[in-house]
């Protein structure tokens, strides 16, 4: 796989299609998988993680799946950041040590880290809200695998894992939302306590350092044992609607009250994207997040949501490094970042071919 | 000033400040929690890294600096792994542990999933199949329970699930 191919292109779940797309980006599952014969990643010695490895690599290549295997510690650090940034790998498999790698499906709707906190990180994602065809997808996916491998598994308590908050089904079931006008009008708190109480976790989604990113929210569970697979689908399933209403009340309210302020606030932000000559990760993320909601409530009309969602995973840092071709300073990133924003973002024929 | 965990019932001994969107956002967690919520969203977990802030309370860092008890000094055959260990690092160290040290993780596991026993898939080659049957009770009786509140699809991947164990179970 060559990686550079990847900079033209996004993974399927950013290119803004799905069931209620304006507001879900995806949905992904993961599961967590450990081989039953040796130690846990953290206790593996370098060569059982060679041996976690091949068996992993051997299994993952005689799926149905069509997964490329990726040998991240022969990555330079740049691609692994970039892979990062395209949530193909954790941070965690990026900052580890030995033996490890990422096979990736067509059109990144699949990945499965090998070598990451457990022996197996299998995670599949589609735009919108699909959870269930993401749970058919992965379940068939860890099937094929388990034909082939002996998982830690326990009658009593599911599928092990390193960690105990990730025992039993080892599924972490999320959804990522795009909640700008419930963080505008502030009740995105209420959201939030009342996810909590019903044990759901809400996390922003970070870019940059620990910078919140563009009014991203993903919404997963945390209970993982003693609930088959379906019932936590189904938890996340049945709350995403309501939550989705919430944010569609607070738009329409904007609209409503606002309407000025509103339209104002978004064609500033779309003016600042399109001429500015240095511009700092955050301030994209912010800017493009109202960009974003603008579209969708028909406040602009030259751009796709494809187009905005592709721009928030290109406009970070190993992105740019990689479309420019050469290592980047920070400064020299805030400038490359406005030139690639001006280049996407105006009219006429595509200054990329230039 | 005791303050309690936002997540559960444990004191609160890490205190977190988030800057968000520009809002500062005070959290307070329990170590497993704060441990979690440091820990990035999905794709980018990064629980290898523990959390580098302080243990806010005192309590939390004379209890670290107090000798464990015997039994939690006793290591793992196979990883040797001591389950004082595991409390500071989080991480168990082989799949055997959660049967050595079965009687101090069930309190924990309670505590993190309110239950004890997996409810969820089983390994196709999973060898008792007593254990299918027991996944079976629970397969229909959420799919009594999908049926009762109407929801046909989650009832209709139920079924599914119940035929391919019956298929399996009859071979
Ligand atoms: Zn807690
Ligand atoms: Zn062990």
């Amino acid at each position: 796989m060559n990686l550079d191919d990847l900079t033209r292109t996004s993974g399927e779940w950013l290119r803004g299609a799905g069931p209620e797309s304006d507001i879900v980006i995806c949905s992904r599952i993961r599961l967590a998988r450990n081989l039953a014969t040796y130690p846990f990643t953290n206790r593996a010695t370098r060569s059982d993680k060679t041996e976690i490895e091949r068996e992993a690599k051997a299994a993952l290549a005689k799926t149905s799946f069509q997964l490329e295997y990726l040998d991240v510690h022969a990555l330079n650090p740049l691609d692994r950041q970039f892979l990062v940034e395209r949530q193909l790998i954790s941070r965690e498999l990026m900052q580890s040590e030995g033996p490890r790698g990422v096979a990736i499906g067509p059109e990144e709707n699949m990945s499965v880290m090998v070598n990451e906190e457990d022996h197996l990180r299998i995670q599949a994602v589609h735009a919108g809200l699909s959870l269930y065809d993401v749970w058919e997808q992965i379940n068939l996916l860890d099937d094929q695998l388990e034909q082939q491998l002996d998982f830690a598994f326990s009658p009593q308590l599911g599928y092990l894992t390193a960690c105990p908050t990730n025992v039993g089904t080892g599924i972490r079931v999320g959804v990522m939302l795009h909640l700008p006008a419930l963080v505008q009008t502030r009740e995105i708190e209420k959201v939030f306590r009342a996810l909590h109480k019903i044990n759901l976790a809400v996390r922003g989604l970070y870019g940059e350092g620990t910078q919140a990113f563009g009014d991203f929210y993903q919404i997963s569970n945390q209970q993982t044992l003693g609930k088959s697979e379906l019932e936590l689908i189904k938890t996340l399933n049945d709350v995403i609607p309501q939550i989705i209403e919430y944010e569609r009340r607070a738009r329409k309210d904007l609209v409503d009250n606002r309407r000025q302020n509103l339209h104002d606030q978004v064609s500033r932000a779309y003016g600042v994207l399109k001429t500015a000559h240095q511009i700092s990760s955050e301030e994209t993320m912010h800017l493009l997040s109202s960009v974003r909601m603008g579209i969708n409530l028909g406040l602009i009309d030259d751009l796709e949501i494809a187009t905005v969602n592709e721009l928030f995973i290109h406009t970070q840092p190993a992105h740019l490094q990689k479309i420019q071709g050469r290592h980047l300073e920070v400064d020299d990133r805030n400038e490359a970042r406005a030139q690639y924003l001006r280049s996407r973002l105006s009219p006429g024929p595509d200054p990329r071919t230039n | 000033m005791r303050e309690k965990c936002q997540r559960c019932t444990k004191p609160a001994t890490y205190h977190i400040t988030d800057i968000d969107g520009g809002k500062v956002r005070e959290h307070h967690f329990c170590d497993e929690h704060a441990r979690q919520h440091l820990s990035p969203q999905e794709e980018t977990e990064q629980t290898g890294t523990t959390p580098t802030a302080a243990p806010a309370s005192s309590k939390a860092s004379s209890r670290a600096a107090k000798e464990p008890p015997a039994a939690e000094k006793r290591p793992c055959p196979y990883c040797q792994m001591t389950f004082a260990e595991f409390r500071n690092a989080g991480r168990l160290g082989c799949p055997h542990d959660y049967e050595e040290f079965r009687n101090e993780l069930l309190p924990l596991l309670e505590n993190i999933h309110d239950e004890t026993r997996h409810t969820g898939k089983f390994p196709r080659r999973a060898p008792d199949s007593t254990e299918r049957q027991t996944q079976m009770i629970e397969l229909r009786k959420t799919l009594k329970q999908a049926i009762d509140v109407e929801d046909y699809e989650l009832a209709a991947r139920l079924r599914d699930q119940i035929r391919t164990l019956e298929q399996e179970a009859g071979r």
